[in-house]
């Protein structure tokens, strides 16, 4: 067997009893989809009766959904680092590496499922939208391109955590941590408000922030923007797809050696 | 016959401690060796070592005659490792943890499933196979982890502290577990804190302490290094020491200690419950009122206090 398919034979193991965990846990599965419900409607009636047509072009519950989904997908990808320091400190990391199974195999597991768990919220997610007034506006395929790119930074985001996961001693401090990164990460950017008017060092950040450029594409690949807006002023927004695909190659590209690495070297005491 | 497993002046230090101090090791073929010692004696650390967990900063070690260092990968497909706490997952089935473990040892998809029956058969787990982890008992999960480590039937099996936080009846349903295992011919390394348990299930016994190896041999001869069995009697007055001291001294193979202080008089003995039983015959018959009167076994404290003339941590606090 080459090293590559074993890889991913061992990965789907893996991934298959994540995903056993999710089913046999319906309390975690429940809030965890409750969640993003609870933030469309908070944002959509708190923030919605704030901020006008006139700033966003678009119905504010429109505009806001690309941002909810991309803020949403991103901390679903903190599970995998809490997954796996749950997994270290239980010794379950011991007994995979005690195994002639493949080095990277636990990671793109790990990894894996937590994307159909994403998959699964963003379900939950769109069916909320459509709820309280969201539409998608274009085609099929433009779509489902936006719900792709959504799903793979996300992806690229979760080998960033299992880094972190592998690295500190307990799920407790990957949980304090991703808040701490992906709060301001998701807040200075274009998710809940329009980047245009924000106070200028902010408004930078936002405009290159890869957040934003991933937002900026799930609402024109939805069709959430208006036609009549001034175009974007940075060149990520402008390009947001590629932007953001090059930042999710640049992520995978550095984090999934750092975490294979940390994998190898992982001693949980 | 040779070793199975070898090691060589294993050092592993962390930061300032020293895990492991030039530590060496030989486990026969098809012989069962006990690494015996007090919490932070090491233990852990060369099961890590040897197990292709943690790599040493010197030293060298064989296991199933493949270099540790050099091929890590060849050493996991020779052996099955059991911690110190039950590694299984708890939201999956007993069946699932099995047949997972096989799929990960490339077993294939049937073999791996008939495999995971045949262990929750051997080890009395049948009937909650089928129900997550959840709801097992302590020793079930221990037994199922057990079970684990034996799926790909690896020829060296490593079991750190198999039965540490078990209650006795699950901890002698374990030894019965493992002694049948040993019977099959398998080479195992057995960590423990138990000097009893190192007696039942082991050929040779290495004891341990700040990473060195400060004992081998097998239990009769560490035993009778301690020297054995004793009888511990508390009498009700300090005045009866000295007489209770003369009558213990008529049935024991050494010297009497006494302890004035907590009025213990301590004797050797060999004979078991007999010996125990005649000494409170004899007391009684000088008219020395007995508080309090016990068997003793040796312990690894007892070990220990003979091998290093000081106490383990736990037992000195």
């Amino acid at each position: 067997m080459s090293a590559l398919t074993g890889a991913l034979g061992d990965g789907a193991v893996v991934a298959k009893r994540n995903l056993i965990k999710i089913k046999r846990s319906p309390e975690l599965l429940i809030f965890s989809t409750l969640q993003p419900i609870m933030f469309i409607l908070l944002f959509a009636y708190v923030f919605g009766s704030a901020i006008g047509q006139d700033r966003t072009g678009v119905n504010y519950r429109e505009f806001l959904i690309a941002g909810i989904f991309a803020q949403t997908v991103i901390f679903g990808a903190t599970l995998t680092g809490a997954g796996l320091a749950d997994d270290m400190k239980k010794g379950i990391i011991d007994r995979f590496r005690s195994l002639p199974m493949s080095r990277s195999a636990v990671l793109v597991g790990r990894t894996t499922s937590d994307v159909l768990n994403n998959v699964l919220v963003i379900t939950v997610m769109s069916l909320t939208g459509l709820v309280v007034g969201w539409r998608i506006r274009t085609s099929f395929l433009e779509a489902l391109a936006g719900f792709l790119l959504l799903l793979l930074f996300a992806y690229a985001i979760s080998w960033v955590f299992a880094w972190i996961g592998l690295l500190v001693p307990s799920v407790e401090v990957v949980q304090s941590a991703s808040f701490i990164v992906i709060f301001p990460m998701t807040f200075i950017a274009n998710t809940f408000v329009p980047e245009s008017g924000l106070p200028g060092p902010l408004r930078t950040v936002a405009e290159w922030n890869p957040v934003s450029s991933l937002t900026q594409a799930a609402r024109e690949l939805f069709g959430n923007v208006a036609a009549d807006m001034p175009e974007p002023t940075a060149w990520p927004l402008q390009n947001p797809v590629l932007y953001t695909l090059i930042w999710s190659v640049l992520i995978l590209v550095v984090f999934v050696p750092l975490a294979v690495r940390q994998y190898k070297r992982a001693a949980s005491r | 016959m040779g070793a199975q497993v070898r090691a060589r002046g294993l050092v592993k230090r962390y930061g300032d401690v020293v895990a492991l101090d030039g530590l060496d090791l030989e486990v026969e073929e098809g012989t069962v060796l006990g690494l015996l010692g007090p919490n932070g004696a090491g233990k852990t650390t060369v099961v890590r070592v040897l197990t292709t967990l943690l790599e040493p900063d010197e030293g060298s070690a064989e296991v199933a005659g493949v270099d540790v260092l050099a091929d890590p990968a060849a050493v996991r497909r020779q052996i099955g490792l059991s911690g110190q706490y039950a590694a299984v997952d708890e939201y999956l089935t007993g069946f699932e943890n099995l047949d997972m473990i096989g799929r990960l040892y490339r077993l294939g998809r049937t073999r791996s499933r008939e495999r995971a029956r045949e262990l929750l058969e051997r080890f009395d787990l049948v009937e909650a196979g089928d129900r997550p982890l959840k709801g097992y008992s302590g020793g079930m999960r221990r037994r199922l982890d057990l079970a684990g480590a034996l799926v790909a039937q690896p020829p060296v099996l490593f079991l750190d502290e198999p039965t540490t936080g078990l209650d006795p009846r699950s901890r002698s349903e374990m030894w019965d577990v493992i002694r049948e295992l040993v019977r099959g011919g398998t080479t195992l390394l057995l960590t423990t804190q138990y000097l009893e348990e190192a007696d039942l299930l082991a050929d040779e016994i290495v004891v341990i302490d700040h990473g060195q190896a400060i004992a081998q041999g097998t239990a009769d001869a560490l035993k009778s290094q301690v020297g054995g069995e004793r009888v511990e009697v508390v009498v009700d007055a300090a005045a009866d020491l000295e007489q209770a001291r003369s009558v213990l001294s008529g049935l024991a193979t050494g010297e009497v200690v006494v302890d004035a202080h907590t009025r213990r008089l301590t004797a050797p003995v060999a004979g078991g419950g007999k010996v125990l039983v005649d000494a409170l015959g004899r007391l009684d018959a000088a008219g020395i009122g007995v508080l309090d009167v016990a068997l003793r076994r040796p312990t690894l404290d007892d070990v220990f206090l003979a091998l290093t003339g000081r106490v383990t941590e736990e037992a000195a606090a």
